[in-house]
């Protein structure tokens, strides 16, 4: 493989598409493991539907949602001067909204298996909620959270459907490696696909082997 | 002064208690069957649970009382409780599970308030222990130094040595009785074991299934045993 644009493009999004499904998945997965509200089904079938949708289907809600027809587009477009679709930012949601729902759910059922005694203990205490959630129920899961961040990357990395379609395939841009392999395949470029397969299997490996080995060490 | 009041009931999930009964200075068991509401009563007492009807006072604060809308939030209750197991936090040292309910300006003086009562309950050697690794009695010690430090209106205690073993339940039984002696503490201690009330109580609260059935004080010569066995079956 003589241009590792993509490898290092994709693992920009990854971590960046991460790092913001992390913090929003961490919050949802509080509030469904924790919070009694109207809506709650709702939200849990929204934030899981990533998983159960066609990446390609997915990619064009996100089409829909982020295009320069839609408010989020036009409002991206006035404040930046030119589209949002068709850029590194549109593959960081696209990798991002396809993660959330593994480090949703991975999270939530770490949350609802901590202790309640040791939630009761800290507000005997006297701690106020957001202290019982820092100091004890956050730490408490802080194995399962690691557990789903390591999916969500895994599947932030290697999502195809959904950033081709937001993001395209413009080599030397948007050009992600999933993408990059299918355009080697396409183009009888074997060494490259074999290469980019390689690298992407071996993140996939190592993500799932940091998922067991903390689901191991809680045993 | 009366330090507990409750005149409740009090409803978790399916299962209703009625629970009716005074505690003051000293060791008040609540005595009964399991599943009679012991349990359930220290938790409305910890405003883990709310009471569907009546009132619970700690001191001359009502804490609970629906028909009011009152409901003081456990934040706010001051009081200390000690479970079955001891529930410490896996992650933090055991001067660690105590500091994080001290009292205190700042991390140095919740400290050493935390290492003062680890002191205490005779657990000083295990400060920085991993917690992970501590027996079931040493875990109780510490639990019980947490439960301590912030110097609660009232203990709660729910079976805290029914899953020791023998010499150590002796131990922590001892260790209670002098910690509420040193203190003047008012302590509700639920158990199902006759040794914990021969040792530790000043008043025995007997349960039924689902209420509380009368309050036995112990005399100057300690507690009628007799009297405690007979009456429940009828």
């Amino acid at each position: 493989m003589q241009d590792w644009y993509p490898l290092w493009l994709s693992l920009r999004v990854a971590t960046t598409a991460t790092l913001i499904a992390a913090s929003l998945g961490v919050g949802f997965a509080y509030l469904l493991a924790k919070g009694r509200f109207r809506g709650r089904g709702l939200l849990e079938a929204v934030v899981t539907l990533p998983i159960v949708l066609p990446p390609t289907v997915l990619g064009y809600y996100l089409l829909t949602t982020l295009g320069v027809n839609s408010p989020i587009g036009r409002a991206w477009e006035d404040l930046t001067g030119s589209p949002l679709v068709f850029t590194i930012p549109a593959a960081v949601i696209a990798a991002s909204v396809s993660a959330l729902p593994f480090v949703v759910r991975t999270a939530r059922a770490a949350l609802e298996e901590v202790d309640p005694r040791l939630e009761a203990v800290a507000r005997i205490a006297g701690h106020p909620e957001w202290r019982v959630a820092a100091s004890v129920t956050l730490p408490a899961a802080r194995r399962g959270i690691t557990a789903g961040i390591a999916l969500g990357f895994a599947r932030a990395l290697g999502d195809f459907g959904a950033t081709v379609m937001v993001a395209g395939n413009i080599p030397g841009r948007t050009q992600t490696l999933p993408i990059a392999v299918f355009d080697a395949v396409q183009a009888g470029d074997q060494a490259t696909a074999r290469t980019g397969s390689l690298l992407l299997a071996g993140v996939a490996v190592v993500a799932l082997l940091v998922v067991t080995q903390t689901a191991s060490r809680r045993a | 002064m009366t330090a507990l009041t409750v005149d409740a009931t009090i409803t978790a999930g399916t299962f209703t208690v009625t629970a009716a009964f005074e505690a003051g200075t000293g060791v008040t068991a609540l005595f009964g069957p399991s599943g009679s509401g012991k349990s359930v009563t220290l938790a409305a007492i910890a405003g883990l649970l709310r009471p569907t009807t009546g009132v619970i006072r700690i001191g001359d604060q009502t804490v609970a009382d629906p028909r009011e809308g009152v409901h003081v939030r456990t934040q706010d209750r001051r009081i200390g409780m000690v479970f079955q197991h001891a529930a410490l936090l896996p992650h933090r040292s055991p001067l660690d599970n105590v500091a994080l309910a001290a009292p205190g300006p700042s991390r140095s003086a919740r400290r050493a308030r935390a290492t003062e009562w680890l002191e205490r309950v005779g657990a000083s050697h295990l400060a920085t222990s991993p917690t992970r690794t501590l027996s079931g009695g040493e875990q109780q010690r510490i639990a019980l130094a947490r439960s301590l430090v912030a110097d609660p209106s009232v203990l709660l205690l729910d079976e805290p040595f029914s899953a020791l073993d023998g010499p150590t339940r002796i131990q922590l039984r001892d260790l209670v009785a002098a910690l509420v002696a040193d203190q003047g503490l008012t302590a509700v201690l639920v158990t199902h074991d006759l040794a914990d009330i021969t040792d530790l109580a000043d008043r025995v609260v007997r349960y039924t299934p689902g209420r509380t059935h009368d309050t036995i004080d112990a005399g100057p010569g300690g507690l009628d045993l007799h009297r405690l066995e007979r009456g429940l079956e009828e």
